[in-house]
């Protein structure tokens, strides 16, 4: 269900630790419906955990996309901006931002697949 | 390649060279130079994408776009909170008087009495119906009125303590403009949830409220059409830290003759005109949203004021203290004349007996459909009844898809999704306009659409497919907006 | 009905409502009256106010008086328009919606724009809202404000601007009343938005290429205020001239003087302002089977969505005025607003020349001597606001005393003359205005 090799956040986002790419879950875009647009950080911005770096919108709604761990922006998925439904089809598979994280013991604070399983229960 | 059909072209696709559809006066005085009349590099080369078309074309044209439409007076339109009451046509017939319509706003005051006159009448009479005296009817709409009644706020704690303070309070069942015109205020919001029987908790507001809170902002009835019964508790919660108490007024059709919002301790409230006082809603505006208030908040008022003195009626710019201006000029006449028209020609009986027939008709609707829908908060209600599309879910059926099928049925749809804090919120206020016999057809094709959900839900998912377009695809739209039309090349 | 409710009476339906609270009287207002006495009693008042009818009137100042054909206020009262919601249900709002779109590309190519908003309350909330969207788009909190943008305007704009702790600066005009374009680099350092008004309060037609090209420079967005906009019939559209933001009020495009309001404001701007514009949009979408329509668009902008982070808390606009507009602009079109525009632009220069004549001899002189539309400052005249008094008794509201807003403008009177002026009652200002 949620693949097991990525961290999870109560925000419903995921990040893979080993390129740190994120992106919003599975859970996340069926909450939104049919994902429109996306408002994401520019390369070098620096960004604290738990803090606002972006949004994704749907038609109906708009969500904030935080900050999975501190960092600075590394590379910003410029293809995914310019095709948001991917999100849609393939949430897991759909990063949007690639963090070069400042602080690894930010790491244990994160969710497993199986705790994120259980949040979204 | 087939013919495209005039009837979904647009003006700019009818166009002809050479037609025209206007006429001018008399050309009576010489022509102008325009070399040296108009700055070198500033004179306008053409208007290339403007239509050329006759009269006949123009009036075809936007005739046809106006079948398109449903209005008021095409049927009931039981949108929650929007108060969707008939529009007297002697209204309208008033506003286009040449005495009304042609009135430049910046004739002198002595040339404008006429106007001046009805501005004060009307702010009396609004005075009188809250029981909030001091009013000013510059704003624009009821986003506009609540800005500035959360400015007059602001203008009045700075002038009291010397400090604005920070926050604002709302209820997570506020219209959105609630938060946002406070954000445009400079406060920041905090957020008081409802407690389970939908109203404002007075415990979570007590632990809220502190001295760094300049107000709270609530709508009552609420959004979810519940009289807050607590309410004087909580005026007094709010007053005891010297918070005050705004009132969004969008539900006043509930109230008009039977409470006034300055006796149960609001300070400072707008009133919508194109809600609870008939003026129409024009597809998107225009509005007027007047704000009344304490006696209190008198020099804070937006400048000019309409005042009484030997000479007439006129208006005072002479005000230190006013927040200054929210708009140019003084406020939409046209929405205020009418809104006066419409208590002029109901008198103090009739305006009363609005208000009770808006919520007899509402709680009729909620006794009628309480077995079909889930009635989330399934008590005595004011002039709006929720229901949620719980029941229907079990089918796959939405809120949505009820809605759209009404369409089909002859009706349009409730205020749908909002508030937020009901899950697919279905917000019905019929208002006094509508007869019984209205309100059974419409619970009929409510029953009609429940029984629908259960035997036939792909009907309800197609819906609507007798109207001129079916459901648009809004994720498309959003996505590549296309905001404006241009020549296709080639 | 009751019965089926439940309840023995409409009071209990009231029981929620504290007792204390409840009103126990009627309200104090003035009985019932029947159609034709309402009528009759509105009718005594507006024989009450001047207008056209009794009364030459030269009065603009944002607020402009020009023909609106017949069949514009028919189509108004079709109720369909009129006693509609707004278009949130599109398939039964297609009429509304095609009409906004219509809209919205007449003002794009009107004012020289790559998109147009849905309409606003009116101009001085129009301009307000694009200063706050040029703060938004640079992340500055400075506006610099040309003093020859309309006073109701500045007011507003300073209102709003106290709330929200942007500072504005007011930049002067030169003696012949265009924009003091030295003083206005030297403030736009590290401003967010310049404005300036195209043509201005006075009637100058500035030139709105200076303005852009100082903001430019100091890395801020210009946004040129348009009051008059049968002015852009004949003027070169400010997007066209490098404007980034246009505020514009249509008022003068078939909206009834109406003492003031209702209005109709708008913004129109380049693309990259887009998701930063206040206000509503139609776009273009397709339906289940294919056809194409429209609908309302990037409403996540929106006070309904994204609340207090919204771009601005405007929900009903100015739907209906900006039908009357759309139909204005479609019915002049294309060869008609520039010929309206020229009809206006020779009948004030006419009126010009006349009041200078006639009153040369009493030191009555045109205040600024500069390219002019349709209005002018007419000076010499020792105490303006006496002078519309004393003119007002013959018939004549002779234009707008400027003292309140410029007192140094005390002896001037703002004179507005459009193709509903006539050259016989010109003649009479003039001579009425020597003295």
């Amino acid at each position: 269900m949620y693949p097991q090799t990525y961290k999870y956040t109560n925000d419903h986002e995921w990040i893979d630790l080993a390129t740190g790419r994120m992106g919003v879950t599975d859970y996340a875009q069926k909450q939104l419906g049919d994902i429109v647009f996306l408002e994401l950080p520019e390369v070098g911005k620096t960004v604290k955990k738990g803090e606002q770096m972006g949004s994704v919108e749907s038609v109906k709604a708009v969500s904030e996309i935080f900050a999975p761990v501190s960092g600075t922006i590394a590379e910003v998925n410029a293809g995914l901006a310019e095709k948001p439904e991917s999100i849609n089809l393939d949430a897991h598979g759909s990063w949007m931002v690639a963090i070069t994280p400042a602080d690894p013991a930010e790491a244990q604070e994160l969710l497993d697949a199986a705790q994120y399983a259980e949040l979204t229960k | 390649m087939t013919t495209p059909d005039h009837r979904d072209q647009l003006i700019f696709e009818l166009s002809t060279p050479g037609r025209k559809g206007y006429s001018l006066p008399a050309h009576d005085v010489p022509p102008a130079p325009l070399e040296g009349g108009v700055p070198d590099g500033l004179l306008r080369s053409g208007l290339a994408g403007f239509p050329e078309m006759t009269e006949v074309g123009l009036v075809r044209h936007f005739t046809r776009l106006s079948t398109w439409n449903y209005g008021v007076d095409t049927g009931m339109y039981p949108l929650g909170s929007c108060t969707m009451k008939y529009n007297p046509k002697v209204n309208e017939a008033a506003a286009r008087m040449r005495g009304f319509a042609e009135v430049h706003p910046l004739a002198p005051d002595e040339a404008a009495q006429g106007a001046l006159a009805i501005m004060h009448a009307l702010a009396g009479m609004l005075g009188e119906i809250t029981g909030l005296p001091t009013v000013s009817l510059q704003p624009a709409a009821g986003a506009h009125g609540e800005l500035t009644g959360m400015m007059m706020i602001r203008k009045r704690l700075i002038t009291r303590d010397g400090h604005p303070r920070k926050l604002v309070l709302i209820p997570d069942s506020a219209h959105g403009t609630n938060p946002s015109s406070a954000h445009l205020c400079g406060y920041q919001v905090r957020e008081i949830k409802s407690c389970a029987r939908g109203n404002l908790s007075v415990s979570v507001l007590a632990e809220a409220m502190t001295p760094e809170v300049a107000g709270l902002m609530l709508t009552n009835p609420n959004t979810l059409g519940m009289f807050e019964d607590e309410i004087c508790d909580t005026a007094r919660i709010v007053h005891e830290k010297g918070g005050l108490v705004y009132c969004d007024g969008a539900n006043m059709n509930a109230l008009i003759g039977k409470a006034r919002p300055g006796d149960f301790g609001v300070d400072i409230m707008h009133l919508n005109l194109h809600k609870t006082f008939s003026t129409p809603h024009g597809g998107g505006g225009p509005g007027s949203g007047p704000v009344v208030a304490t006696r209190e908040f008198e020099p804070f008022l937006p400048t000019p004021v309409v005042v009484a003195t030997r000479d007439g009626l006129r208006l005072d710019y002479d005000r230190p203290l006013s927040i200054g201006r929210v708009k140019a000029f003084h406020g939409n006449f046209g929405m205020i004349l009418r809104a006066y028209a419409y208590i002029r020609a109901l008198g103090p009986k009739g305006i009363r007996e609005s208000a009770e027939n808006a919520v007899l008709n509402a709680n009729y609707v909620r006794a009628r459909l309480r077995d079909a829908y889930e009635v989330p908060y399934d008590r005595v209600n004011m002039h709006e009844v929720i229901f949620s599309d719980h029941k229907q879910n079990e089918y796959g059926v939405t809120t949505l898809d009820i809605a759209k099928r009404l369409i089909d049925l002859g009706f349009h749809p409730p205020t749908i999704y909002f508030p937020l804090i009901v899950h697919g919120a279905l917000m019905v206020e019929p208002t006094e306009s509508e007869g019984l016999d209205e309100l059974d057809r419409f619970v009929e094709a409510m029953l009609q659409i429940a029984e629908e959900a259960r035997t036939n839900p792909d009907l309800l998912k197609k819906a609507p497919v007798t109207t001129r377009r079916s459901r648009f695809d809004e994720a498309t739209a959003a996505r590549k907006p296309i905001l404006k039309w241009t020549r296709p090349v080639g | 009905m009751l019965e089926a409710i439940g309840v023995p009476s409409i009071d209990a339906l009231f029981e929620p409502v504290p007792a204390a609270v409840r009103l126990q009287r009627e309200l104090d207002l003035p009985p019932a009256l029947s159609e034709p006495d309402l009528t009759a009693h509105l009718g005594a008042l507006a024989g009450q106010n001047a207008d056209p009818s009794t009364h030459a009137v030269f009065l603009g100042a944002g607020a402009y008086r020009h023909f609106a054909p017949s069949f514009i206020d028919q189509l108004l009262l079709r109720s369909e328009f009129y006693t509609a919601y707004t278009p949130y249900q599109p398939e039964i709002a297609q009429g509304t919606l095609q009409a906004i779109f219509e809209f919205q590309t007449l003002v794009s190519e009107l004012m020289g724009t790559d998109l147009a908003n849905a309409s606003m309350y009116d101009g001085s909330t129009a301009m307000t809202e694009a200063a706050m969207m040029a703060c938004r788009l640079t992340k500055r909190d400075r506006i610099v404000v040309a003093r020859s943008v309309h006073p109701h305007y500045r007011e507003v704009l300073d209102t709003y601007a106290k709330n929200l702790g942007l500072s504005i600066v007011e930049v002067g005009y030169l003696p012949d009343g265009t924009l003091d374009v030295g003083a206005l680099a030297d403030a736009a350092k590290g401003a967010a938005g310049v404005v300036f008004q195209y043509p201005n309060f006075f009637g100058v037609i500035e030139d709105p290429r200076k303005a852009v090209e100082v903001a430019r420079a100091a890395g801020a967005l210009s946004v040129a205020v348009v009051a008059e906009p049968v002015a852009m019939g004949l003027l070169a559209p400010p997007g066209s001239l490098g404007v980034d933001i246009v505020a514009a009020e249509l008022q003068a495009f078939g909206v009834p003087l109406g003492y003031g309001g209702p209005y109709c404001g708008v913004i129109a701007a380049s693309e990259k302002c887009m998701r930063q514009m206040p206000g509503r949009f139609v776009g273009m979408a397709t339906d289940t089977e294919g056809r194409t329509g429209f609908v309302l668009t990037l409403a996540t902008r929106e006070q309904h969505i994204r609340r207090e982070k919204a771009t601005s808390n405007i929900c009903t606009n100015s739907g209906l005025m900006a039908l009357a507009a759309t139909m204005f602009m479609a019915a002049y079109g294309k060869e008609g607003l520039p010929e309206l525009a020229r009809l206006n632009f020779d009948k004030a220069h006419y009126a010009e020349a006349a009041i200078r004549k006639a009153g040369a001899k009493a030191g009555v002189t045109l205040r600024f001597v500069a390219p002019f539309f349709n209005e002018f400052v007419i000076g010499g005249l020792g105490d303006g606001a006496a002078v519309q008094k004393r003119l007002l008794g013959s018939g004549i509201i002779a234009g707008l005393p400027l003292e309140r807003y410029y007192p140094e403008l005390r002896d001037s009177l703002l004179v507005c003359v459009t193709e509903l002026n006539r050259a016989e009652e010109i003649d009479r200002l003039a001579e009425a205005l020597a003295g």
